[in-house]
């Protein structure tokens, strides 16, 4: 690497057009939400700067809170359960042979390219009154009613009329649908982690008696330690702040934050407000980038993406 | 695929590949991944308008797809933008790249992580900034196409071009200084140097930069949702209020025409990321 100075000029004609529009269209906007999470709404659409924090002040009511306390829950919950699935996946494509890693690889990866939108659409399809897992329990309770009628038992009287389930637009459909969704941030840091791990080490561990459980939790996850650290932030993150599946697939009570923050740009016309809790998601994920530096460095080694 | 083929040689202690309980994992890991897409997929050739049993093949919401004149539309919105962003964003990238990898300055890690700020920050943040941003200054509106799609590329461009530059700094790490070096010794002013030697060698990376830019533009719902205007309609905003009013075929197959585009682009830009060593050369 050279000194900028060696070539000021070149420098310049290659530092200023990205510069310019990094500054321009993002951090102008940026700034501006941030000048607005200070401001008062006066009007319709009148705001005045006056640096107060009534804007944080009410982000911190009850009602705001909770929503946020909601929005941290449902995604530890996202991400503690896409730790326990991707877990043997990572370990089971480390192990497997080269050919075999390419192709299990890039089928994770793969969804990953697909519209977010059109995944979370097609979950719609299976999760819904009349989708794939209503209708197939309606098939399976229908023919067990029929068989039973064989022996006298039919009519419903022992698996009694099919109540479709209610799978969507609640809690349980947004953590299935953001699992859905984050499950490959997870496996990738994990099948980087497990891969640089030194195979001697497990060989050891089972050469000396220890089971493959033991194994697993006193060799396997101490050492891929910064890897899991790093996938549990890239899900979470993401998770945190996402829009479309609670939209989507949540009912009335399963608003993220991310929902509140739309909702204040557009029907409530509060910017300031939304301003305020945009810019309190940015801190949440700047803290949680931090938490990951700090472990990634403290373990000194390179950058898992 | 041998996920469940028996293997003669016995399993070694370290064979987890070959345990019947993470095959199993993994397969059912993999049907819940895909399984809704490949759903999606085939029930958009279901004859039926309530799409939920199958009666039938047939191809007609395809054709109702492409007689649709609002989403053919918003499809050629989502062309357009896209594409100007993929010019945009690479030659972006390229210069951002090349700075980070040839300089030192001041300042230098605070820049880097000023570019990677749009990568990393929520979208909905990003989403409501632009928003408010274009209300702000009085971005015209209402003007004719294709200008009408300005606001949306520019917000889509500030997104993508620092991922471009990620994918095309990892190819420029394999740059031999040396060579740029030579050029300037035998006469080459930076320009000639930039052009001649290090845009050659950046290209597969240049090529995975545009086409990864190219699928970040054309997937991107949150950020244009925010931007977009009544008579700027993108595909996946339309597929969005599609989603919102109904569950019905003519969604499936608008879906399955975004995949498909999609899958090719990333099949191009995977095999070009390859040549790049981003992911190994152990691919065949």
């Amino acid at each position: 690497m050279e000194n900028w100075k060696r070539s000021a000029k070149a420098f310049f004609a290659a530092f200023t057009p990205p510069t310019f529009w990094l500054v321009a269209f993002f951090i102008i906007p940026l700034s501006l939400i941030w000048l607005y999470s200070f401001s008062t709404k006066t009007g319709v659409t009148d705001i005045t700067l006056d640096w107060n924090l009534q804007q944080y002040a009410r982000a911190l009511e009850p009602l705001y809170l909770g929503i946020f306390w909601k929005s941290i829950v449902m995604a530890a919950a996202t991400t503690a359960i896409c730790l326990v699935v991707a877990f043997p996946v990572a370990i089971a494509i480390v192990f497997s042979k080269p050919t075999m890693r390419m192709w299990l690889l890039l089928l994770v990866i793969l969804p990953f390219w697909t519209n977010l939108l059109i995944r979370t659409y097609a979950l719609i399809a299976v999760l819904r009154t009349n989708g794939f897992i209503n209708n197939g329990l309606e098939w399976i309770v229908v023919n067990a009613d029929w068989l039973l009628s064989f022996v006298g038992l039919g009519d419903n009287r022992i698996v009694g009329p099919f109540e479709p389930l209610a799978l969507l637009y609640n809690n349980t459909a947004v953590v299935f649908g953001l699992v859905y969704v984050s499950l490959p941030f997870m496996v990738l840091p994990l099948y980087a982690a497990l891969d640089r791990l030194d195979r001697s080490y497990l060989e050891a561990s089972l050469d000396l008696g220890a089971g493959h459980i033991r194994t697993f939790f006193s060799i396997v996850v101490p050492l891929a330690l910064p890897g899991i650290a790093s996938g549990i932030v890239i899900t979470f993150i993401p998770a945190m702040g996402s829009y479309l599946t609670p939209d989507l697939l949540g009912g009335t009570d399963s608003q993220m934050i991310a929902n509140v923050i739309a909702s204040q740009f557009k029907q409530a016309n509060n910017w300031p407000f939304g301003a305020a809790l945009s810019f309190l998601l940015m801190y949440a994920t700047f803290f949680a980038l931090a938490i990951r530096a700090v472990l990634m460095r403290k373990e000194g080694r390179g950058d898992v993406r | 695929m041998s996920l469940f083929k028996r293997n003669p040689d016995p399993m070694g202690p370290l064979d987890y590949s070959r345990r019947l309980s993470l095959r199993i994992t993994v397969a059912v890991t993999l049907f819940f991944l895909y399984a809704p897409i490949i759903g999606l997929i085939a029930f958009s050739f279901n004859d039926s308008r309530r799409n939920v049993v199958w009666r039938g093949f047939t191809t007609d919401y395809y054709v109702k797809l492409f007689n649709n004149d609002a989403l053919m539309l918003a499809f050629a919105n989502s062309l357009t933008i896209a594409v100007f962003t993929t010019i945009f964003s690479t030659v972006l990238g390229a210069l951002t790249a090349y700075v980070l990898w040839r300089y030192r300055f001041p300042g230098k890690a605070i820049y880097e992580g000023g570019m990677a700020l749009p990568i990393v920050i929520p979208e909905i943040c990003m989403g409501v900034a632009m928003m408010v941003f274009f209300a702000r200054i009085g971005w015209p509106s209402g003007m004719m196409w294709p200008f009408n799609l300005s606001a949306i590329t520019i917000a889509h461009i500030a997104f993508s071009f620092p991922f471009a530059a990620i994918v095309i700094r990892a190819r420029l790490e394999s740059f031999n200084p040396e060579l740029a070096e030579c050029a300037r010794d035998l006469g080459a002013s930076e320009f000639q140097v930039f052009r001649d030697v290090v845009v050659p060698h950046m290209k597969p990376g240049l090529i995975a930069g545009a086409l990864l830019a190219f699928t970040l533009s054309l997937d991107d719902f949150v950020i244009t949702f925010f931007t977009s205007g009544p008579d700027t309609v993108t595909f996946p905003v339309k597929i969005y209020s599609m989603v919102r009013f109904s569950v019905t075929p003519e969604v499936n197959a608008a879906s399955t025409v975004l995949i498909l585009l999609t899958l090719v682009v990333t099949a191009f830009a995977l095999r070009m990321q390859n040549r790049n060593n981003m992911l190994g050369s152990a691919a065949h």
